[in-house]
């Protein structure tokens, strides 16, 4: 984590460098995959990997479709955003929901109503059943520091699992996408991205998020820490007061352990400004499913978990 | 000056850099309460009074168990003046190809020796593969100060050997900084210390501030590797037809002749395109899509090159191997060869010699190259490619040799003798 300031003249250079340095990992994976997807959240990361993508083969559309597993506890204002994105640049979708594996007992819902960790079956069962061999993420290397153990290009076995041991050198900009049938390749465009990047960028190119990134008055309730809105996974519990605040959220995902930010940040330079004030990385401050144990990510990872 | 430094890391196992980047993260402030949060608790639970810095970057599991760094890992960190990224790679013998990895792309290597021990076997074969690779800047932590008692001679021994061997790697003397530090204490990393009145220099982090950075090859001739070719066929855009790709090396301007290798057609430059509309100029780095006045059949794997400086074409590379794989590469060998978008089959056709990092020479003809070995070799490609020396172009230079049957990647390639 760096700390985040309004971006000048230096960052803006920088900017430029990263975002010609996706352009080009976008381009080695379509000239030499059969069948690349995009994991698309309608979070900000995989909104602006689908922003590169589209830049990358303008005036082409974009060679690949985009994947979501659904969860089942989105946030409605996310699901909306995800739909009008699609069809606004003529994209092919595809969805694989965890309660379809729950009704159909391959998946089981956990005590904790946490539905995050029962994402990596639903994601490898649709690789395969698509024959995806190379998949797309927003994972950036300052998120966590298992993550800033990964490769631009990450080889997973036929179970979808990394092997930190056995990772590739990644050498120049010269990327070895080879694998064998069965095997995906990960790619992470935004790796060398920080936060602080993320949000100049989205400054710099005006690209339109979910919003409920921005200030909004929304019911909650306090957990473990953090600021948790009513939905589908449960809560509150008996005890856990409902109070109405103006709140925003720095990641989105899976409702039953996302949480909310007090926050009056209401554009995206009101963002940037609390964000580079903040004591917290944005998976410390919002995201429980990191806080399990000392290794989360890398275990996580290990199974086929982004 | 440039905003944005390239670095990385090497030296031997237990010398600290770990708790040199941990510190330089803690120093700068790129260290959020979370973080830090979490690695006292981790400390704690190993009994130890103070918060571990190392915990910081090493990332895995049993890096954490076993108290070493395994694998490469990328940081981000930012002062007012620059933003830098650091690739922290491991010091272990059987690790030396993530040294490879991270310094592919180094401006500057910050090279860590033990006050202590002083420049021992893995220093000089990681300052070796340092200068191999084109490192154009080497600090030399000596950390450990603190443990010699602030000792102004020990420091001045060690600082004088090392510059000798970089000499003789062909290091100039301005390119390389002797720096006396304790990572675990903070003495000269971010701020210069009291407890060494006798160093005049500048701290760590002041000196990765100022450094000079060479700028990327511009002024070189135009390499420009084919990455997609990009055809709409929409309505809106029919006939366009767009060769995408990232400008490896030189500049490119609407107007200029080019030649595309191998075939060796002629055309111009018509349009440089991007999505955010078309450019008068690009330079080395940009990714761009270039139109050209003839409608010539070009695909992925060509090289739009400058028509009056063209790399040379070949189906024989003589290059320096470093060899990454436990697998050892032997002569009659079938691989592969990643230059640029090509990839091509290739023959090992003759091991010429083998790099002694020690005694700075070549050793003759050994019968194979040995993981971590670095050595000369012949390869005969299946198809032409347009090539450069790597000391002259690294981008056109540099190449991958991967293994066909799981494709692995045994080796980094760099065009050319680089040690003789």
């Amino acid at each position: 984590m760096t700390t985040l300031e309004p971006a000048t003249d230096a960052a803006q250079d920088n900017l430029a460098a990263l975002e010609s340095e996706a352009i080009h990992i976008f381009r080695e994976v379509a000239g030499e995959f059969d069948r690349p997807v995009i994991l698309f959240s309608g979070g900000k990361d995989s909104t602006l990997l689908l922003h590169l993508a589209i830049k990358a083969f303008w005036p082409a559309p974009v060679p690949f479709p985009l994947l979501h597993v659904d969860t089942g506890h989105n946030f409605d204002e996310v699901i909306e955003f995800r739909d009008r994105v699609v069809e606004q640049h003529g994209l092919r979708l595809v969805v694989a929901k965890v309660q379809d594996w729950i009704d159909d007992g391959r998946l089981e819902e956990r005590a904790d109503g946490m539905r995050n960790p029962l994402q990596t079956t639903p994601l490898l069962d649709t690789i395969s059943e698509n024959k995806f061999d190379a998949v797309f993420g927003g994972g950036r290397r300052d998120e966590e520091r298992a993550r800033a153990k990964e490769r631009i290009f990450s080889l997973r076995n036929s179970f979808g699992q990394w092997e930190p041991r056995r990772q590739r050198p990644e050498l120049w900009n010269l990327y070895n996408g080879r694998h064998r049938p069965g095997e995906q390749v990960r790619v992470f465009p935004l790796s060398n991205w920080t936060e602080a990047d993320v949000w100049n960028y989205i400054a710099r190119e005006k690209v339109e998020l979910p919003s409920i990134y921005y200030a909004h008055r929304r019911e909650v309730y306090l957990r473990d820490g953090m600021l948790l809105a009513e939905g589908p996974w449960g809560g509150p519990r008996p005890g856990e007061e409902v109070r109405e605040r103006t709140v925003r959220y720095r990641t989105v995902g899976d409702g039953s352990c996302t949480g909310a930010i007090e926050s009056t940040a209401a554009t995206v330079e009101e963002v940037i400004a609390e964000v580079s004030a903040s004591r917290l990385t944005e998976r410390g401050a919002t995201r429980a499913d990191d806080r399990m144990s000392e290794a989360a990510m890398e275990d996580r990872k290990r199974e086929g978990y982004f | 000056m440039s905003s944005l430094l390239r670095l990385a890391t090497a030296g031997s196992v237990d010398d600290g850099k770990s708790t040199l980047v941990g510190r330089l993260l803690y120093d700068t402030k790129s260290v959020l309460a979370d973080q830090l949060d979490a690695v006292t608790r981790a400390s704690v639970d190993k009994g130890l009074s103070t918060p571990d810095l190392s915990l910081l970057v090493d990332g895995l599991r049993s890096e954490r168990e076993q108290g070493i760094t395994i694998d490469v890992a990328y940081r981000y960190f930012a002062t007012p003046k620059r933003s830098f990224v650091l690739a922290d790679t491991p010091g272990h013998v059987q690790y030396t190809r993530n040294t490879v990895t991270g310094a592919s792309t180094a401006q500057l290597a910050v090279l860590l020796v033990d006050a202590r021990k002083g420049v021992i076997e893995q220093t000089r074969r990681h300052a070796a593969v340092l200068a191999l690779l084109g490192v154009p800047q080497l600090v030399l932590a000596v950390n450990k100060i603190d443990l010699v008692g602030y000792d102004e001679a020990t420091f001045t021994v060690i600082a004088e050997e090392f510059a000798a061997h970089a000499l003789s790697l062909g290091y100039p003397r301005g390119s390389v900084l002797a720096i006396p530090v304790s990572a675990l204490e903070g003495d000269n990393v971010a701020s210069r210390s009291e407890r060494t009145p006798w160093y005049t220099g500048p701290s760590l982090l002041e000196h990765l501030e100022d450094v000079p950075v060479a700028p990327d090859p511009h002024d070189s001739a135009l390499r420009f590797p084919v990455q997609y070719v990009i055809r709409p066929r929409t309505p809106e855009y029919p006939d366009y037809r767009g060769y995408a790709g990232q400008i490896a090396a030189g500049t490119v301007r609407p107007g200029d002749e080019i030649v595309v290798l191998p075939q060796g057609i002629r055309s111009r430059v018509e349009r440089i395109d991007t999505a955010d509309g078309p450019l008068e100029e690009a330079g080395a780095g940009t990714s761009v899509t270039l139109l050209l006045t003839d409608d010539i059949d070009i695909s992925r794997g060509d090289l739009i090159a400058a028509a009056d400086a063209p790399p040379r074409v070949t189906d024989e590379i003589t290059g320096t191997l470093c060899w990454l794989s436990s697998k050892p590469l032997k002569p009659g060998a079938r691989v592969l060869v990643k230059h640029g978008t090509r990839t091509v089959q290739a023959l090992v056709d003759e091991l010429h010699a083998r790099f002694d990092e020690q005694a700075l020479s070549s050793v003759a003809a050994p019968a194979s190259l040995e993981l971590n070995d670095i050595g000369l070799v012949t390869l005969r490609l299946a198809e032409e490619l347009g090539v450069d020396d790597y000391g002259v172009s690294p981008r056109t230079g540099a190449f991958l040799v991967i293994d066909p049957k799981d494709g692995d990647t045994l080796a980094a390639g760099l065009v050319g003798e680089r040690f003789s």
